[in-house]
């Protein structure tokens, strides 16, 4: 952690425009998602805060737009700014919660993997392969569609796709760390196993899992989206923005853009936000992972 | 050689055995096939009929078998054979996945190869930022905004559906007629977005690395040209991660197809699963997957080859 | 006499980097005769290699040629455009590089690669191509050539690849060879195999060659010539002779006594003090003076200028050593 925070580090960053235009769009999504619902004006969950003669009301700059809308409503009279914020926080929620799953779970096996070796190795990675040969896409939609929509049913499945890339980069690092010389005076010296991982391999496989851990992020939200854009991700009563897309999508013939249009910009700023921050990162700290 | 074949063998047996269990759980198929007001008994007919009745473990061995006998069971929905309704929608997929692979292919690599030749020049710069611009594009997102400005604002490409088609080889091609492009470039464009960029970034990252070589170097001393050394010498080297990655995208081009075939309403297989998904109509679902799995294993294993016909150090193992 | 075959003139080549500029080669003149050998020795970062790439017009950003002539033949070709130049690389002027591993391309055969000179620089049809490739390569001594051709780079070892190189470059009957560091990465025992064949080529071809070396010891057995470098300056140039038995600067001396003698195992071997400074912090004076037990204060004051010392020797040091200096 020391060398994330060397002054090299901070002065490549500093010099870096597009990690700093990454970072400060992934703040601003933040900062929207956790406070954003005290700026808004409307809950767009609560029915008795919503008019229907509202409905469908475009952007505040074209003709008919409403001040109080200002991108527009969709047709129960939704505020589309507001689905979105609320939206982003269920998106983002799962996002980062997949990430931290599919991390303790593949950095636990990758750990297990790399260190022991043998049978669990070769059992552990030759699923990882199999794995590896099919589109984690295809296999979240494969799961979601047996285990019914809900929050935690795409939890599992991200996590079920998620865990192979930490357990092979982890793997890799642990392979690399256990061959040095300091891990095998520390077993010398009588540590056990457990903390041999914890004190010596661990802190050093985890500039790599920083790196990765980024990059997963903004790829869980993108399948989270396609898989609630399908109608197999959130339930409707928790709507993503995925889910926001797809809904837009049934009125987007009768020339209403702004209730698809807007969450999708959203999540394609969001993503891009953290994919240009993970780009720097991955080119600082570990300028062989791809 | 052998050892490949088994292998591949092995993965389609781990698919089939996770295909059959995670099926298994998805509620119970018999109420998707009998009348609503239908009585116990004729449930427990039904549920004989479909041998929903026997062990988990005799369910999957009367699965397997029946799978290697090649009946892959009937639609609940159609009342047809499973993989008669895939395999007539296959062409569909297929032609518009290699429609979206050519765009991104045709695309990516000379451009991979021109940033990945001149990394400092603005030009470059620009294209890596637009790059990584398209891996972060929500897909179904893109096709709907081109349905809009395309179809609805500007009505000037059909939204939906397949164009007309020629029956070519046996197969039913839309690709061979206007009617069939004006149909399939929006969807193949959507399709294509995100694996453009990545064939980019990584047809890229190989240049950079292969420029740097000394045998670059020596071919320049040669008096070779630039573009005979960028595609000759440099490409050919760095195309090795490129083909690793072709296979892998060419299986979430089918994977993102599902989407892509959602929103233009392509009739496809991917469309096909999605409805059956709703639907719950099991066997078709099966057949898909087992399907993908194999499609996915040949890709696997072509790879490979294409590997040694590029490198001539490796073998195949 | 007549015209020298190569004639580098004040050759400047400077690199902008992050830290600043460097003159990686800061003047340097000297000529190479039709048919003779002429050694570059300096140690590592002294710009030997960038003088060998200036040549042939191949310095890539942030490294550009600022000042000087290249006269080959009469004709200025750092003046020359790209186009003009290809024209002259691996035709007129051929390189072999230090590393035998890397610099053939390993997707493509030998033969291939051979072809590709041929294809480049002749009109020669595909068999007349082939054969001449075929008598390259046992003029190289490479067995079965033939069959060979149709063999990939990863199927030679060190020693063979290097001949392959050399090969390529001796194939379109260049009439100067540059060779960076030849034998450098190479077993002791194939070194001098390979020298022998690169001098016995050159002097059946009639060509020149410049050999870019931090050995002295291999430009003592082959070259006719020697120019030394240091800091991106020529510091002493002369017959190779004359230079290994009197030299007149006191960093060519050092080198020399570096040298292990197996003759002589009183010989107390001894090493130049300190390191090759960084270049862009010399300033004024003498850019060995910190390395230099004979250095005075106006070595600090002025940096010397190549003068004639004795015989064929011209030294840039203000306090040249003598003749028999031991």
């Amino acid at each position: 952690m020391n060398r994330l925070l060397s002054s090299e580090f901070v002065y490549n960053y500093r010099r870096n425009i597009p990690a700093v235009l990454g970072s400060v769009l992934v703040l601003v999504f933040a900062f929207l998602a956790i406070i954003g619902p005290f700026l808004v004006w409307q809950d767009p969950y609560d029915v008795s805060q919503l008019e229907l003669m509202d409905s469908f009301k475009p952007p505040v700059w074209l003709e008919g737009g409403d001040p109080r809308y200002l991108l527009g409503t969709d047709g129960q009279g939704r505020d589309v700014l507001a689905s979105i914020i609320y939206g982003a926080r269920i998106s983002a929620f799962i996002g980062l919660a997949a990430m931290i799953c599919s991390c303790v779970i593949g950095t636990t096996l990758g750990l297990m993997s790399g260190y022991y070796g043998g049978t669990l190795d070769a059992v552990i990675m030759r699923i990882a392969d199999i794995q590896l040969s099919f589109p984690s896409m295809l296999i979240a939609l494969f799961l979601m569609s047996a285990f019914g929509n809900g929050i935690g049913m795409i939890l599992i499945a991200l996590t079920a796709v998620g865990w192979v890339v930490y357990a092979r980069t982890v793997r890799g690092s642990t392979l690399g760390e256990i061959q040095k010389e300091y891990i095998q005076a520390a077993r010398v010296a009588g540590l056990s196993d457990a903390q041999i991982i914890r004190r010596h391999v661990l802190p050093n496989v985890l500039t790599p899992l920083i790196v990765v851990s980024t990059i997963q992020v903004g790829s869980f939200i993108l399948i989270e989206a396609s898989l609630s854009f399908l109608g197999v991700g959130v339930p409707i009563t928790e709507p993503s923005l995925g889910l926001l897309v797809k809904e837009g999508f049934d009125v987007l013939f009768s020339g209403i853009w702004w209730t698809s249009a807007f969450p999708g910009l959203f999540i394609m700023f969001l993503v891009f936000g953290i994919n240009l921050f993970g780009d720097f990162l991955r080119d600082e700290l570990n300028p062989r992972l791809r | 050689m052998i050892k490949r074949l088994l292998q591949m063998m092995l993965v389609l047996f781990v698919v089939s055995v996770i295909v059959f269990l995670m099926m298994s759980f998805t509620g119970d198929p018999v109420f998707m096939v009998i009348p609503i007001d239908s009585t116990a008994a004729e449930i427990e007919q039904a549920r004989r009929l479909l041998g929903l009745d026997q062990s988990l473990f005799s369910q999957y061995w009367i699965f397997l078998s029946n799978l290697l006998q090649g009946d892959f069971g009937r639609s609940y929905v159609f009342r047809q054979p499973a993989m008669d309704l895939i395999l007539e929608r296959l062409p569909a997929t297929m032609e518009m996945v290699v429609v979206a692979m050519g765009i991104a292919t045709v695309i990516a690599i000379p451009l991979g190869v021109y940033a990945g030749a001149n990394p400092n020049r603005a030009a470059s710069r620009s294209i890596m930022a637009a790059s990584l611009f398209g891996i972060s594009l929500p897909g179904f997102w893109v096709g709907m905004m081109l349905i809009f400005f395309f179809s609805v604002r500007f009505q000037f490409l059909p939204s939906s559906g397949r164009g007309e088609t020629i029956e070519v080889l046996g197969l039913r091609l839309s690709i061979f007629t206007a009617d069939g492009w004006s149909h399939m470039i929006l969807p193949a464009v959507t399709l294509a977005l995100a694996t453009l960029a990545i064939i980019l970034r990584i047809t890229r990252a190989g240049m950079m690395e292969v420029m740097r070589q000394d045998y670059i170097k020596f071919a320049r001393a040669k008096g070779a040209s630039r573009r005979h050394i960028l595609f000759a010498h440099g490409l050919k080297n760095a195309l090795i991660p490129v083909v690793t990655i072709f296979g892998l995208q060419l299986g979430d081009l089918i994977a993102f197809a599902t989407i892509t075939e959602t929103i233009f309403a392509w009739p496809g297989t991917g469309k096909l699963l999605i409805d059956s998904i709703y639907r719950g109509d099991r066997p078709v679902i099966v057949v898909y997957l087992m399907l993908t799995a194999f499609i996915f294993v040949v890709i696997n294993f072509l790879v490979d080859i294409v590997y040694t016909l590029i490198d001539p150090r490796i073998t195949v193992k | 006499m007549a015209e020298p075959l190569l004639d580098i003139r004040g050759l400047q080549t400077h690199f902008h980097t992050f830290g600043g500029l460097v003159k990686a080669v800061d003047g340097v003149s000297f000529d190479v005769k039709a048919g003779e050998i002429v050694g570059l020795v300096g140690e590592s970062g002294g710009g030997k290699s960038v003088i060998g790439f200036s040549i042939v017009g191949l310095i890539d950003p942030p490294g550009k040629i600022v000042g000087g002539e290249i006269r080959f033949d009469g004709r200025d070709i750092a003046k020359l455009d790209e186009r003009a130049m290809r024209r002259v690389r691996g035709r007129e002027i051929a390189m072999v590089f230090q590393d035998p591993m890397t610099s053939l391309n390993p997707v493509y055969t030998v033969g291939r690669q051979m072809d590709e000179v041929l294809r480049l620089h002749t009109d020669l049809d595909k068999a007349a191509r082939r054969a001449r490739c075929i008598r390259m390569l046992e003029d190289v001594g490479i067995s079965e050539a033939d069959k060979r051709l149709d063999a990939y780079p990863h199927q030679f070892s060190g020693g063979m690849r290097q001949r392959v190189v050399i090969a390529i470059a001796l194939l379109a009957g260049s009439r100067l060879i540059i060779a960076d560091e030849p034998t450098t990465a190479l077993d002791v025992t194939v070194q001098s195999q390979i020298l022998k064949l690169m001098r016995r080529q050159v002097e059946d071809t009639g060509a020149a060659m410049i050999l870019v070396t931090h050995d002295l010891a291999v430009v003592s057995e082959m070259a006719d010539r020697v120019v030394v470098l240091y800091c991106g300056r020529v510091i002493e140039r002369g017959l190779t002779d004359e230079i290994i038995a009197n030299p007149a600067h006191p960093y060519t001396r050092g080198l020399l006594d570096s040298i292990p003698r197996i003759a002589d195992r009183q010989h107390r071997l001894r090493q130049i003090p300190g390191t090759v400074p960084d270049i862009r912090s010399i300033g004024l004076g003498c850019s060995f003076r910190a390395r230099c037990s004979r250095a005075q204060s106006l070595c600090a004051e002025r940096s010397p200028d190549l003068a004639h010392v004795r015989g064929s020797l011209d030294a840039a040091c203000h306090f040249p050593l003598e003749e028999a200096a031991r």
